[in-house]
């Protein structure tokens, strides 16, 4: 039995506001997630069996590596949202979770920007 | 989003809660008891496709900075990618990219407030089931016909 407050039980159980803000950039990262997915699997079918002078080439022009960068964002961000629905889904104790999320940041961010760079490398050095 | 999944520890978080501490009460929806209706075969596997395609992501970094450090890193990624297990590992994420992007396409239809009866939302499961089978048969006929 706690001595508690009715009110000091249920302060920090109610909204964190932040939820409009997830559902919104879930949304809007998945309508322009869906554009370039269909670019992607059209563009990796017209490269399967290609050599690396074609793939690299290809990589190289600028629409490419600049759709190609905007892939990677779009869904590296997408991602995260959804990874980060699941560890507040299923990750009970705070320690673990906070960690966790800390976690998918690094990688999250890790991701974006080795993409990025390595994208760059390929469409800057041809 | 509504998960099946989600639904087990809502109420742990808060030991005030009263959680029902007997066997013989299970919590709902209880993956053991239910039978599996297709709408919740569908947003589980949604689930499970969107952490994949996310392991994915991994994948694509790794074949991006193989293409990127030369022609001697891709040859090691590209033997891997058209080994028989590159090929099964790309066909997988080939029908979990389908059936995430299907699937999403009627989430956003949901959030617009469309579809939402039963029968709507099993055919529209239906619909989903066969744009992924078609997408990715479709995608790979056109890979290995070329």
């Amino acid at each position: 039995m706690s001595l508690a407050t009715p009110i000091s039980r249920v302060r920090g159980l109610g909204s964190a506001h932040a939820g409009v803000s997830h559902f919104k950039q879930m949304r809007l990262t998945a309508v322009a997630s869906i554009f370039l997915s269909l670019w992607f699997v059209f563009s990796a079918v017209g490269l399967s069996g290609a050599d690396y002078t074609t793939v690299a080439a290809w990589l190289g022009s600028t629409v490419n590596a600049t759709l190609m960068i905007l892939f990677v964002l779009i869904n590296v961000w997408h991602a995260a949202l959804g990874i980060q629905t699941i560890i507040e889904d299923y990750v009970d104790q705070v320690v673990v979770k906070t960690a966790s999320l800390i976690a998918l940041a690094i990688v999250a961010y890790g991701l974006a920007a080795v993409c990025s760079v390595a994208i760059l490398k390929v469409a800057l050095s041809g | 989003m509504a998960c099946p999944l989600r639904c087990n520890g809502a109420l742990k978080h808060n030991t005030e809660v009263a959680v029902p501490t007997s066997p013989s009460r299970p919590l709902s929806p209880h993956l053991t008891i239910f039978r599996w209706p297709l709408s919740m075969a569908l947003s589980i596997l949604t689930r499970v496709t969107g952490a994949a395609l996310a392991v994915g992501l991994v994948l694509l970094a790794w074949w991006l900075v193989a293409l990127a450090n030369g022609p001697d890193a891709f040859a090691t990624i590209d033997g891997i990618v058209d080994s028989w297990f590159g090929g099964l590992v790309l066909f997988g994420f080939t029908a979990a990219l389908f059936l995430h992007l299907g699937n999403g396409i009627r989430h956003l239809a949901w959030d617009m407030g469309y579809g939402y009866d039963a029968e709507t939302t099993h055919r529209s499961g239906l619909f989903v089931v066969g744009f992924t089978v078609a997408a990715t048969l479709l995608t790979w006929i056109v890979i290995l016909a070329a």
